[in-house]
C-alpha cells in the first residue's frame, strides 16, 4: 500500500487546514468589498438623516435606521433581564431534577426554531391575540423570545466563568446565597453578560423574517410616536428596494446594504474591545 | 469541670447512600484547638463541612444524628446564623476578587455587623488583621488587591476575614498544604493566639502539625473514629495498633 512519510503527510495536513481558515475569511472579505465598491457612493450625510424621496428612490434611510433601532432596543431591554434572572435560576439555584432538565432541553429546542416561525408566532400571539397590532413592541417581543435562548446560554458561561471557590468562600462567612450572587458572581460576570447582550443586539439587527408579520412597514413617512406604532426597518426596507420598487438606483441597494453591514460590524467589534478590556482588568 | 463547645452525637454521614462517616460521636471543648489526623478518605473533611452544613449543598449528600453547639441543634438552626457562628478556612486560600479592606469588610457588610462610622470600621480591619498577624505586612496597602498577596499572606487575609464577623468556632480544613514552612508556621502562630478567643478543629494531613499546635487530636479510619486523647499521650502512647502505625509513618 502507498504510505505518506510523516513530513509529506504533516505539510498536506498543514496545507489543508490553511486553506480552510482561507475560505473561511474570503467571503467575509469579498461580501465586505462588494457592498463597500457598489454602496460607498450612496453615503452621504442626507443618506443617513434624510426622509425617503422619490418613491425611496432618492433622499435619504433615517426612518429604517431609526425603526431598526428602536425595535432591537426595545427588544433587548425585555430579553436581557428575563434571560439573566433565568441563567442565575439554572446556574445557581436550580436542582440536578426533571424539570431543569426539561427546562435546558426547552431552552436547546427554543434555539433552534427557524426565524420565520417566530415570525408567525408573533403574528399569532402579539399583533392578533393581544391586538397589539403591527408594531415596534409587538416586533419586540418576538425578537425577544427568540434571543431569549442566546441570552440565557451566553450568561450561563458568564456565571460558570466565576469561579466555584469564590461562592464558597462567601457562603462559609454566613452571607446568603443571594447576597452571594448579588455582590459577588453577578459582578463578575457582568462583563461575559454583557458582551454576550451587545453581540445578540447585533444578531437580532439583522433579522427580518420576524419583525416581516410583527413590526415592520412598507413606507412610514413619519417618525414612529410610539411603541406601538409600525416603522420600517432595515433589513425589510433592503428587501424591498432591492426587489419590489422597479428602476431603484442600485448604489442606494448596496449604501442601504453598507449601512446595515457598519452597524452589525460596530457592534461586534463594540464587543470584542469591551471584553479585551475587561480580561486585562479581571482580578484572578 | 470542661465547657463543652460542640457535642456530636451518632453522626454518620452519606454520599450517594455509601457510608463515610460512620456512628460519630465526639466532643469538643471550649477554647481548645482538637486536631483530625487520619488518611485520604477517612471522613475528616466531611466532619468539617458537616459542622458548618457546607455539606448541605452537595445533593447526593446525606446524614443521620445530632450536632449541638452550646447545646442548640446546628440542623435546627438557619444556615446563615450558623455560619456566622462556626466560620471556615479552606485548604487553598481563596481571597475574594477585591481590595484586603473590602475582603475584611465585605461579610459583616452583608451580615448587618458593620459599625457604620468609617473610624470605626478602619479599626474593626485593623483588628482583624492584627487577630491574623497580617497587619504589619499590608497595613500600608489596604486597597490593593488582594489577589497579588502571597499564598501565606492570603491565607492569613482569611483569616482576618472570618475574625471580622467574630464567630465561636473557627474549622481549619489543612490550611497549610499550598504553603511553605515559613507560612505554616506563621499560620501555626496565629492559631495559637486564637484559640484563647475562639474554639478550633483543624483537620491535617501533617501528622507534626497537630503535634505542635493541638490540645487534643483525634485519629480517624474510614470514617470511623479509632482514637481521642491529649495530643501529648496520643503521640507518646497510643491506646490502638492503627494510630501507633499512622503517626509513625508505618501506615499501609
Amino acid at each position: 500500500m502507498f504510505k505518506l512519510n510523516p513530513k509529506l503527510s504533516q505539510k498536506l495536513a498543514y496545507c489543508l487546514l490553511f486553506c480552510s481558515m482561507l475560505l473561511t475569511i474570503f467571503p467575509v472579505l469579498i461580501i465586505i468589498f462588494i457592498i463597500v465598491k457598489n454602496g460607498a457612493s450612496a453615503i452621504t450625510w442626507e443618506f443617513l438623516t434624510a426622509m425617503p424621496k422619490d418613491g425611496m428612490r432618492s433622499g435619504g434611510i433615517l426612518l429604517a435606521i431609526l425603526g431598526t433601532l428602536s425595535i432591537v432596543l426595545c427588544a433587548i431591554s425585555i430579553t436581557l433581564p428575563i434571560g439573566v434572572c433565568a441563567a442565575i435560576y439554572l446556574n445557581e439555584y436550580a436542582k440536578d431534577n426533571l424539570l431543569t432538565r426539561i427546562i435546558k432541553l426547552s431552552i436547546v429546542n427554543l434555539a433552534g426554531v427557524p426565524s420565520v416561525v417566530y415570525g408567525l408566532f408573533g403574528l399569532g400571539i402579539f399583533v392578533m391575540y393581544f391586538k397589539l397590532g403591527v408594531s415596534i413592541i409587538a416586533g419586540a417581543l418576538t425578537l425577544s423570545i427568540m434571543e431569549l435562548p442566546v441570552i440565557i446560554t451566553t450568561a450561563r458561561n458568564a456565571l460558570n466563568s466565576v469561579p466555584h471557590s469564590f461562592r464558597e468562600a462567601s457562603l462559609s462567612l454566613g452571607v446568603s446565597r443571594w447576597q452571594t450572587i448579588r455582590h459577588i458572581v453577578l459582578p463578575n460576570a457582568l462583563p461575559g453578560i454583557l458582551t454576550g447582550a451587545i453581540l445578540s443586539i447585533a444578531r437580532i439587527s439583522g433579522e427580518t423574517a420576524p419583525i416581516l408579520f410583527t413590526a415592520a412597514a412598507f413606507y412610514v413617512p413619519h417618525f414612529p410616536h410610539s411603541i406601538f406604532d409600525q416603522v420600517m426597518a432595515l433589513p425589510y426596507h433592503l428587501y424591498i428596494i432591492a426587489t419590489q420598487i422597479p428602476n431603484m438606483p442600485k448604489n442606494i441597494i448596496f449604501g442601504t446594504a453598507l449601512v446595515l453591514l457598519m452597524i452589525i460590524l460596530s457592534m461586534s467589534f463594540t464587543a470584542i474591545f469591551l471584553r479585551i478590556y475587561f480580561r486585562k482588568r479581571r482580578k484572578w | 469541670m470542661t465547657n463543652i463547645k460542640i457535642k456530636v452525637n451518632n453522626l454518620s454521614c452519606f454520599y450517594n447512600n455509601k457510608c463515610v462517616l460512620e456512628n460519630l460521636s465526639i466532643e469538643v471543648i471550649q477554647n481548645e484547638i482538637l486536631s483530625i489526623i487520619g488518611p485520604a478518605n477517612s471522613g475528616k473533611t466531611t466532619f468539617l463541612r458537616t459542622l458548618n452544613r457546607m455539606s448541605d449543598f452537595y445533593q447526593d449528600y446525606s446524614r443521620k444524628g445530632k450536632i449541638y453547639i452550646n447545646q442548640e441543634n446546628i440542623f435546627d438552626m438557619n444556615m446563615e446564623t450558623l455560619r456566622k457562628r462556626v466560620g471556615m478556612l479552606f485548604a487553598m486560600p481563596i481571597p475574594l476578587p477585591m481590595t484586603i479592606y473590602e475582603n475584611i469588610t465585605y461579610a459583616p457588610k452583608r451580615l448587618g455587623l458593620i459599625p457604620s462610622k468609617k473610624n470605626e470600621q478602619d479599626a474593626m480591619v485593623e483588628d482583624a488583621l492584627k487577630g491574623a498577624s497580617l497587619w504589619e505586612e499590608v497595613k500600608d496597602r489596604l486597597n490593593s488587591s488582594a489577589m497579588r498577596m502571597s499564598g501565606g499572606q492570603q491565607q492569613r487575609l482569611c483569616i482576618a476575614r472570618i475574625l471580622a464577623i467574630n464567630p465561636e468556632v473557627i474549622l481549619f480544613d489543612e490550611p497549610c498544604s499550598g504553603l511553605d514552612p515559613i507560612s505554616t508556621a506563621k499560620v501555626e502562630e496565629s492559631m495559637m493566639e486564637l484559640k484563647e478567643k475562639y474554639t478550633i478543629i483543624l483537620v491535617t494531613n501533617n501528622v507534626k502539625q497537630a503535634s505542635r499546635v493541638s490540645d487534643r487530636t483525634a485519629f480517624f479510619l474510614m470514617g470511623k473514629l479509632i482514637e481521642i486523647d491529649k495530643t501529648d499521650k496520643l503521640f507518646v502512647s497510643p491506646n490502638t495498633k492503627q494510630t501507633e502505625d499512622y503517626i509513625t509513618g508505618r501506615f499501609g
